[in-house]
């Protein structure tokens, strides 16, 4: 096709590239992926972030996505807004599950909690907004795992196991991804610490994308008294994820 | 086959409808903004008839989300913006002109000549409330003189005044005309003693009885809907605040909330009698389910919370969406010495001035817009802490907690901050949507669909709870700044020379 720029469509695979991956990617990285000298993917990786379409990390010297781009397209969520936006629908599945709640996304392979609803129990509860946690071995982190395009790439090596249950075998960890995506929902069975269950769903906008997760988590003799999952406890989880969903726009069914 | 009950909540900025099993959980959610009408500065309409066309459409999306019809919903309750004025003709059931907005001060004179040279609290001891453009009652004597040729059909019955919640039972039962104690108290007009219409304010204001709606309980059945919700039992209304003071559950004396919507109103439960304030709060009723002895509350209104994150949002472009500002308020760690007192329409309790204007104070080269988030959302605290303070101070007791509730309780900045300038926690509880939820408990009262008062005190538990962690000092010289900050708010608007 006659009339296309070059320089414009190396830019578009660079940004294509620091969007599949969550953590930041260095000059080398992305001239080895793209087959191109350093000096070219460093010209323009400059002047894509004169215009703010990527961001250069002031320590590491890598870069990502800036937050331009990000507004652009719509696809930034910002953790408030999902907060906002999910309150009622997460208040609603604590006080039908029993159990407290939290919503997270994924931050530099970690899982950001950023919403989290007490048990309804009226026991002394502490917030923990803000805080991260591993994603290999907890239910939020399985789902916004599994709807990454390059997981692995985001784990840190060797995955470590919080409790003896945590899968760490990169290829176990990948055949549960699957599971996940199969199911619709993730499980955490004692993985991120003993004694302790979770179930999440994943949150998706209106294009499909998953922006975050929502799950419940308690104990063991609470939700898996007789040895089995309390039934109504995934479909509670999953009708809060689909709501939450439909008020950003995904579409019904 | 499963019972809810539905709760329509005919808001400042939009109508929403919700629907709410017998835990008290939201089944299902619907909302339409309206458009806000600003004709000249200091005037805020609304289109009643848009109002009414978004309450039927959302009704219908809340129904149809969860596929539940009609002959599901046990009752409905309605809950509203208070104080915000329309008359319409019988005949045609039609608005006669845009309703006025309880933030619209085009009253503003007016108010001063009703207050007939004894001032702002002249018909206090009788209605509980201060004259102030706040109120319907001068909204109402105002559209009478301004349209003199509606007077003779008031005087006949044939133009009707409303506030939201009489305008949707009229249109949703086809033509009852009523008004609960809540909305009733907002008026100016009613006798907070008696709970009638006071013939001595009406004959001071000039406005005839029989366009009045009649006053009634907020728990009990007003009539039957038609449309959509044929058959269902209209059965409670009570003001927004009001409303969350039910869903929050404060039924006992000295239990308080406050709800941080577009403005921020705390209710303190008095009991059965009313209080006077001595330090500019409001006396207004609670609510009275059935015909029970009515309960009482001592009000802080705060006009402008959330609508100062709105104006940040829509009129500074700092920010494209309202939870956003936690985002850029957290890009610093504290205010930068800079202070906004948003006195957009003059201000509410505890000072009640409507000379009063909005202040940025403190700019310096070093404030960025950072900085002027965390003013924004520390102007909403420090507004409750005088509000608070004044509130101690007219109880006698010290609050010790403080109940939320609301969106900005989204706002975990906020929630922290405002355990920070109270000390002392601040819990939200597991429906923030505590307004539609109080419209839903009180309907719900009234057929039946629980038995009583204590089976809702069951359904509330503690969602979030932030417990203080600033130093006094900081707290103390950071209050001292805001107070400053107030006082160059004052005297800006001059009235001979508007």
């Amino acid at each position: 096709m006659p009339g296309l720029i070059q320089s414009v469509q190396r830019a578009a695979a660079i940004l294509r590239l620091l969007a599949t991956r969550s953590r930041p990617l260095g000059v080398a990285e992305l001239a080895n992926a793209l087959g191109l000298p350093k000096t070219t993917v460093h010209g323009i990786l400059r002047t894509l972030q004169h215009v703010g379409f990527v961001e250069q990390d002031p320590h590491s010297g890598r870069y990502r996505l800036g937050a331009a781009l990000l507004h652009l397209g719509g696809s930034y969520l910002d953790g408030n807004e999902l907060r906002t936006r999910a309150l009622n629908w997460a208040d609603a599945l604590a006080a039908r599950s029993g159990e407290s709640v939290r919503i997270g996304t994924l931050h530099e392979g970690r899982v950001l909690v950023v919403h989290h609803v007490f048990r309804p129990d009226d026991s002394l509860q502490a917030l923990d907004v803000g805080t991260l946690l591993p994603a290999h071995c907890t239910a939020l982190g399985k789902v916004l795992l599994a709807y990454e395009p390059d997981p692995a790439g985001q784990l840190p090596t060797p995955l470590d196991a919080p409790a003896p249950a945590a899968i760490t075998s990169p290829a176990a960890l990948k055949r549960e991804l699957a599971a996940v995506r199969r199911r619709g929902w993730a499980l955490d069975a004692e993985e991120s610490a003993p004694g302790i269950l979770a179930v999440a769903a994943p949150i998706r906008d209106r294009r499909g994308i998953t922006v975050g997760a929502i799950g419940v988590s308690g104990t063991v003799e609470r939700l898996r008294a007789g040895g089995t999952l309390r039934a109504d406890l995934v479909p509670h989880v999953r009708d809060a994820a689909d709501s939450i969903s439909r008020d950003l726009g995904f579409p019904d069914g | 086959m499963t019972q809810y009950i539905a709760a329509i909540d005919q808001g400042t900025t939009s109508s929403r409808c919700m629907i709410f099993d017998p835990s008290g959980s939201i089944i299902s959610i619907a909302q339409q903004e309206h458009r806000q009408i600003y004709p000249k500065p200091g005037w805020v309409e609304h289109d009643a008839t848009e109002i009414w066309t978004n309450v039927q459409q959302v009704v219908h999306d809340a129904l149809r989300q969860k596929d539940i019809t009609a002959d599901q919903i046990a009752a409905i309750g309605i809950t509203n913006q208070r104080e915000t004025t329309l008359l319409w003709d019988r005949t045609t059931g039609e608005p006669l002109h845009n309703a006025i907005v309880w933030q619209d001060t085009r009253t503003d004179q007016l108010c001063r000549e009703l207050g007939a040279g004894i001032g702002q609290e002249r018909f206090r001891e009788r209605c509980g409330l201060p004259l102030a453009t706040y109120f319907a009652g001068p909204k109402i004597a105002w559209l009478l003189r301004e349209h003199p040729e509606l007077r003779a059909r008031a005087e006949r019955g044939d133009v009707l005044f409303g506030t939201m919640e009489s305008w949707i039972i009229y249109k949703l039962t086809g033509g009852t005309h009523v008004t609960d104690v809540t909305n009733a108290s907002r008026t100016m007009l009613m006798n907070i003693n008696t709970l009638r219409w006071d013939d001595d304010i009406l004959a001071a204001m000039d406005i005839p009885r029989a366009m009045l709606p009649e006053i009634k309980g907020s728990a009990q059945t007003y009539g039957t809907a038609t449309g959509e919700l044929a058959g269902v039992p209209v059965a409670s209304a009570l003001g927004d605040q009001q409303a969350a003071l039910f869903g929050q559950t404060c039924f006992a004396e000295g239990e308080a909330k406050c709800t941080y919507g577009t403005g921020s109103f705390l209710l303190l439960n008095t009991g059965t009698t009313p209080v006077q304030s001595a330090n500019g709060l409001l006396t207004t009723v609670g609510y009275q389910i059935g015909d029970q002895a009515p309960v009482y509350a001592l009000e802080g209104a705060i006009a402008i919370t959330g609508s100062l994150v709105q104006w940040f949002r829509d009129n500074l472009g700092l920010i494209t969406t309202a939870p956003e500002i936690e985002t850029l308020a957290r890009t610093v760690d504290d205010n930068g010495g800079c202070y906004i007192v948003p006195a957009f329409s003059g201000l509410f309790a505890p000072h009640w001035r409507s000379d009063a204007r909005g202040v940025i104070t403190g700019l310096t080269s070093y404030i960025t817009k950072g900085h002027l988030a965390r003013a924004v959302l520390e102007a909403t605290a420090w507004q409750t802490r005088e509000v608070v303070d004044a509130m101690n101070n007219d109880s006698g007791v010290d609050l010790t907690t403080l109940k939320v509730d609301g969106g900005m309780t989204a706002d975990n900045l906020l929630m922290q901050f405002l355990s920070d300038v109270l000390d002392v926690p601040v819990v939200r509880p597991m429906v923030a949507e505590t307004t539609c939820l109080g419209a839903a408990y009180a309907a719900g009262l009234a057929v039946g669909y629980w038995p009583d008062i204590e089976s809702l005190r069951a359904n509330w538990h503690k969602a979030a709870e932030w417990h203080p962690q600033m130093e006094a000092a900081t707290r103390d010289r950071e209050y001292h700044n805001w107070r400053k900050a107030v006082e160059r708010t004052l005297n800006w608007v001059e009235h001979d020379s508007r």
